[in-house]
Formats: C-alpha cells, sequence, structure tokens
C-alpha cells in the first residue's frame, strides 16, 4: 500500500537539505575562487599559464594548476601539510589506541557482572555529555599539575622537560573518543549471541583464538564504525585541543583558527573543501560497512 | 577400556541469581553414563538439564562434585581440552564462515592439515546428507539444514561423548520427527556416546538408550525407557512420563511382593511392590490408563464400581473418567477395536472397571 505525499513534507525535506548543503556548496564553490580577498565570488580561474602568479594578485586569471590554482598553491603551504601531517597522526593514533580500548570496554561492559558495573557505565558516558569546554581545562589543569610535579621531582630542566604537545593532544583525543567507541560497540553487540564463542571454545580453539577468528570478525562492523567515529571527532576537534596543544603540535582547525584571524583567501576554502571530501569518503564507508552488516 | 563414557560424582552447581539469593540448578547429581550410550536427560524446563551438559562440555564448573570422561577427572579442564562436542540448541554456526569453514573449524584449531581437513568436511557433510554444500552460508540454510551442519561441525571432530542440548526444539514437528530417526542412525553409526537433553518426553523414549529423569536439579531416576514407563519410583516419574492415575491410601497388608492398599471408600487395591512396606503406611498407587479395561476378563484383581463421567474420542482411542467410590476419579483409555468406534459406555453409565494386580505401582510420595 502506497500513500500519497502531502507536498509539505517535500518541501520540507527540500528546505532541510537546502539549508544543511548550502554552506557546503558556497564554500566549495569560493575554493575556486579567482579574487584572493574571498569576499565576493569572481569567477572560476580560467586561464592557464605556465608560472604561478605573483603571491600579492589580487585577482588570480591564469595558473599552472588553471581553476585548481588554490590547491595547488595549498600543496606548497610547509605550516599547512605540517599541520596536516599532525592532524593526521593524531587521528590515527588517537584511533587505534581508543577503537582498542573502547572495544575491550563494551565487551567487558557486555560479558561481565562486576560490583562497580553500573557506576563504570555511567562514568564511561559523562565524557560525552559534558561540554568539552570543560573536559579541555580538566585535561590542561590535569597535564599542568602532573608536569610541573614530574619535572620537579625528576629534576628535568631544558628541553628535557615535559610539556604539552603531541603526546598530550593524542592522549586527550584517546580519553574523549573512548566513550563513543565503547557506545557504537555495545549498540552492535545487543544482538551477538555469545553461543557462537562457547562453540569455537568447544571446537578446541582458546580464548585468544576465539576472540580472533570468531568474535571480532562478527563485530568488526560495530568496530570499524566506532573508529571512523573516533577518527572524525579526532580530525575535527578543535576545543580539547587547543587546551593541550604545544609548540610544533598544531593541527589543521588549530592552523585554519589562526589563519582566520589574519586574512581569509580561497587557500582556506580548497582546504575545506579537501577536508569535506574526507570525510565524506569516510561516512560513506561507514554507511557501507553498516549495510553490511544488516 | 573405561567402563563409563562420562561420569558425574555428586555433583552440584549453584549461581548466584542477580538479586543477591542463590539459585540451586544442580543438585547432588550422580550419573554414569555407559560408552557407546544413547543417553537422554528428560525433565521439564528450569530443571538443570542444560547446566549438567554445560558442565560436562566444560563451559561451567561445579559448584561441588567431579566429572569424569574416560575416568579422567575434568576438574578446571578448559572447553578446548576437553574430548566432548557439544551440538547447541540454536546451532551456533558461525555466521561469518562458510558451511565448510563451519565444519572443518575444530580440525583446524587441532592442527590438521587441509587436504585431509577438506576431505573429512566433505565426508562429514555427506553423512549428515548434505554433499556439496562446502561454499553456502549459514544464512542460505533452512533451520533443517543448519541443525545438520551443527551435527557434522561436532561429529568430524569423532569427540568421545557428543553433546546435544534440545537440538530439534527449534525443528517443527514433521522435521523433528525425521531428525530423529536421522539422529539415531547416526549414533548408531558411528558409536559414539550420545547425551540429548530434552524436555520432550516422546523424543527421549524413542531415542534412548537409557533415560535420566529430572526435577528441580535432581535425578529421579535412571533407566531404559520401558523401566521408566513401567516402573516409574516416584510420583513425578509417573506423572511426567506419559499419563497416569494417582490413588492415595494406606497400606493394609504386604504379602511377598503384592501390596494390599486401602484407597478413599473403602476400597482395596493390589499393586505389586519390591518396597519395603509397612502396615499403616501412606501410599499412593499409581496405574496407567491403558492398562484399565472396561471389558471383564480373567484374573483381574482389582475390580471396582463406578460411572463414567466423561468420554473423549481421540481416533485411535477412547478415554472416559471414571468415578469412583470415595470421590476417586480414574482415566481409562481402550483402544477402538470396533470398526464402527462405538464407546463401550455413554455418560452417566454405571462400569465396572478391571485392571492387573502387576499394572499397579505403590509409590512412596
Ligand atoms: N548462568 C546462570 N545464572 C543464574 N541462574 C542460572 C544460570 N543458568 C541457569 N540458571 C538457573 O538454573 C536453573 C536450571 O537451568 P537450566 O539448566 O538451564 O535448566 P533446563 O535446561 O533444564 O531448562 C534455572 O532455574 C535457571 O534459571
Ligand atoms: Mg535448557
Amino acid at each position: 500500500m502506497t500513500k500519497r505525499r502531502s507536498p509539505w513534507v517535500t518541501l520540507a525535506a527540500i528546505l532541510v537539505y537546502v539549508f544543511l548543503y548550502a554552506p557546503i556548496v558556497v564554500l566549495v564553490i569560493f575554493s575556486f575562487n579567482s579574487s584572493r580577498t574571498n569576499v565576493t565570488f569572481a569567477g572560476p580561474i580560467t586561464g592557464f599559464s605556465a608560472e604561478f602568479p605573483d603571491p600579492r594578485t589580487s585577482v588570480v586569471t591564469a595558473s599552472p594548476c588553471g581553476p585548481f590554482h588554490w590547491f595547488c598553491t595549498l600543496a606548497g603551504n610547509r605550516e599547512l601539510i605540517n599541520a596536516a601531517r599532525n592532524t593526521l597522526t593524531i587521528a590515527f593514533t588517537s584511533t587505534l589506541i581508543s577503537t582498542t580500548i573502547g572495544t575491550m570496554a563494551a565487551l567487558a561492559l557486555q560479558r561481565y557482572q562486576f560490583p562497580v558495573k553500573t557506576f563504570s557505565e555511567v562514568s564511561l558516558y559523562i565524557p560525552i555529555v559534558i561540554p568539552e569546554i570543560v573536559m579541555g581545562i580538566g585535561i590542561l589543569t590535569l597535564f599542568g599539575a602532573l608536569f610541573r610535579f614530574l619535572n620537579a621531582s625528576l629534576g628535568l630542566t631544558g628541553d628535557g622537560r615535559l610539556a604539552m604537545g603531541i603526546g598530550t593532544v593524542i592522549l586527550s583525543h584517546i580519553a574523549f573518543s573512548v566513550p563513543f567507541v565503547t557506545l557504537v560497540v555495545r549498540a552492535r553487540l545487543q544482538g551477538f549471541d555469545k553461543a557462537v564463542e562457547e562453540a569455537a571454545m568447544d571446537l578446541y580453539a582458546n580464548e585468544w583464538r576465539t576472540f580472533w577468528r570468531v568474535t571480532l570478525p562478527i563485530i568488526a562492523p560495530g568496530v570499524l564504525s566506532g573508529g571512523l567515529l573516533a577518527f572524525t571527532l579526532s580530525l575535527d576537534d578543535f576545543v580539547i585541543t587547543f587546551f593541550t596543544t604545544g609548540p610544533g603540535a598544531t593541527t589543521l582547525p588549530i592552523y585554519v583558527y589562526g589563519l582566520l584571524r589574519r586574512i581569509t583567501t580561497p587557500e582556506l576554502n580548497a582546504l575545506s573543501t579537501l577536508w569535506i571530501a574526507l570525510v565524506f569518503v569516510a561516512v560513506f564507508i561507514t554507511q557501507r560497512l553498516e549495510r553490511r552488516a544488516a | 577400556m573405561p567402563e563409563f563414557a562420562v561420569e558425574l560424582r555428586d555433583v552440584s552447581k549453584r549461581f548466584p541469581a542477580p538479586s543477591g539469593e542463590i539459585v540451586n540448578a544442580v543438585r547432588n547429581v550422580s550419573l554414569q553414563i555407559r560408552d557407546g550410550e544413547f543417553f537422554s536427560m528428560l525433565g521439564p524446563s528450569g530443571c538443570g538439564k542444560t547446566t549438567s551438559l554445560r558442565m560436562i562440555a566444560g563451559f561451567e564448573l561445579p559448584t561441588e562434585g567431579d566429572i569424569f570422561i574416560h575416568d579422567k577427572p575434568m576438574g578446571q579442564t578448559a572447553p578446548y581440552q576437553r574430548p566432548v562436542n557439544t551440538v547447541f540448541q540454536n546451532y551456533a554456526l558461525f555466521p561469518h564462515m562458510t558451511i565448510g569453514e563451519n565444519v572443518g573449524f575444530g580440525l583446524e584449531m587441532k592442527g590438521v592439515d587441509k587436504a585431509q581437513r577438506l576431505t573429512r568436511v566433505r565426508q562429514a557433510l555427506e553423512m549428515v546428507r548434505l554433499p556439496g554444500y562446502e561454499a553456502r552460508r549459514p544464512r542460505q540454510m533452512s533451520g533443517g539444514q543448519q541443525q545438520r551442519v551443527a551435527l557434522a561441525r561436532a561429529l568430524v571432530n569423532h569427540p568421545e561423548v557428543l553433546l546435544l542440548d534440545e537440538p530439534l526444539g527449534a525443528l517443527d514437528l514433521k522435521l523433528r520427527k525425521e531428525m530423529q530417526l536421522e539422529l539415531k542412525r547416526l549414533q548408531r553409526e558411528v558409536g559414539i556416546t550420545f547425551i540429548y537433553v530434552t524436555h520432550d518426553q516422546e523424543e527421549a523414549l524413542t531415542m534412548s538408550d537409557r533415560i535420566a529423569v529430572m526435577s528441580g536439579g535432581r535425578v529421579l531416576q535412571v533407566g531404559p525407557a520401558f523401566e521408566i514407563y513401567e516402573r516409574p519410583n516416584c510420583r513425578f516419574v509417573a506423572d511426567f512420563i506419559g499419563e497416569s492415575n494417582f490413588l492415595e491410601g494406606t497400606v493394609r497388608e504386604v504379602q511377598q511382593r503384592t501390596a494390599t492398599v486401602e484407597l478413599a471408600g473403602g476400597l482395596l487395591a493390589y499393586a505389586e511392590s519390591d518396597l519395603a512396606l509397612t502396615n499403616g503406611q501412606a501410599v499412593t498407587v499409581t496405574v496407567r490408563p491403558e492398562k484399565i479395561g472396561l471389558r471383564p476378563y480373567e484374573g483381574a484383581q482389582n475390580v471396582y464400581p463406578g460411572r463414567v463421567e466423561d468420554i473423549v474420542y481421540i481416533g485411535t482411542d477412547t478415554h472416559y473418567t471414571v468415578l469412583l467410590a470415595g470421590d476417586q476419579r480414574l482415566r481409562v483409555r481402550e483402544q477402538n477395536e470396533d470398526p464402527y468406534s462405538r464407546p463401550l459406555a455413554s455418560p452417566g453409565d454405571a462400569v465396572t472397571i478391571y485392571f492387573d494386580r502387576a499394572a499397579a505401582r505403590v509409590l512412596l510420595d
């Protein structure tokens, strides 16, 4: 039985999509802007030239990369490349570790009864609802106090001192990702039939082999979507990173924020476009995995 | 060669319930299961069958007592180190593996090389009549087929004992009957000891060499089907297996193996008994409905007048409910030998019922 859909529903749906995607579309279009100031769209760059134009040109008409001029200048920006590398290093490392910890936590909460279970469950999910800035301040205070104490008691001086940097950013990203991974993996585990693990053990597989050959393959889609969530969270985190980063550990969001305070150029839009493309790919993969698992 | 495939010595299992109290799932169970036997554990839901089986498999450890497999004490031995395999109630096939990988899993874990594994998997699938299904996935198979795969996956390892937990529970009646025969055939073919858990008495009676009837975590009686049926040792067994009449009374006289029991309304029942009874002891006399007749015959020791209360025609038989003196009711089952299935009496008719001394048994509870 099909029901006639009211035209208002269609209209509402269209409005929602416009509302959601209009900024993104504008952002992408402006990454092809020929005007450096990027206040209005002065048309795309149409010409090709052998050399890059003077970086001070206000309206770029020709470039070796044609319309993709700003993407090319992006590739030559050392600061930015550095920030991108930091971001990816942090994202990959924290994703790997938080996915492992989160999955283990989900498995433990799923199958064992222990005295502080309710407490550990609630305390695990609290970081999700706490404002990020509170978490950021908390982590900053903790690391600050800890490093002061360690530096003093171990007598560390100069460059040998413990300080904020990529390590503290990774740790803080792990901290805020674990609850999300746990949540996603637990949802997956709801339909998990414990009997298959017993069947594996019955068929001579010890705990270790049972986990790798049976448990993990079955919950893999959940672990992967948890991991992808952690990855995207880490990629675009600003607040907590802002509090825990140090010299030489600038990430893309921090870098972009810094640029914004000076001047915005289409280069920034080009960067965002690439970023959005990456996120789209990640979301697409997640969706595919979810569908395959269902 | 050890005498018993599996032995349970005074095994108990207690679980802490979430509410804080203790659940006595299995209480002081002792069982001796012979080599090559088709042994069933029969009892209503919650009586501790699964828990007993899981303790043999090693998924649970006994709170008290010991389990021996071919005389080897199992102690804390992990499931993967026990020479038994299990067929789970809902099959528990590995959803991410093909049928071939499922069946070959045990052999792979044991380190059997690939060529030999493939041969044995093929043979096992042939044995359960699923030849050539190696490449399928569990979800592409019907319930009955998955059941066979689960069987093949266990049997391919040639376990010393095969444990089956209500393996046919999820199948429809027709398929269940088919699989019952199939299981029995397989068991004879491979000669492996089967320990079969079921709450279906008919299933247990048709398939088993011996049956242990369980209730409330205890084993009440162990024996072959006919013994359980014809000589139940307590009221629960008599009631749970088939249908029984129970008449309460007091022992008046015991002579050799015959007890005279005075029932309500002054009726005297003669029943066979090996029990040490004393005069004046309160007992129950049990007799199966099909062993009571409405037709007179030579030598029936128990003969009572009564009145038909109710008649139920069920095709092969007709069931009569007969009211005796002292407000006692007996169910009587007569075979419909008459081609016109004319009942022997109508409701309200006065009748006389007859049964043998040997058909009646004395129970202490
Ligand atoms: N893991 C457990 N935790 C607590 N109680 C249990 C557990 N397993 C079984 N029980 C209890 O033990 C009793 C026997 O259960 P079970 O062996 O599954 O019975 P059956 O298989 O005969 O239906 C039931 O009362 C059940 O609730
Ligand atoms: Mg059970």
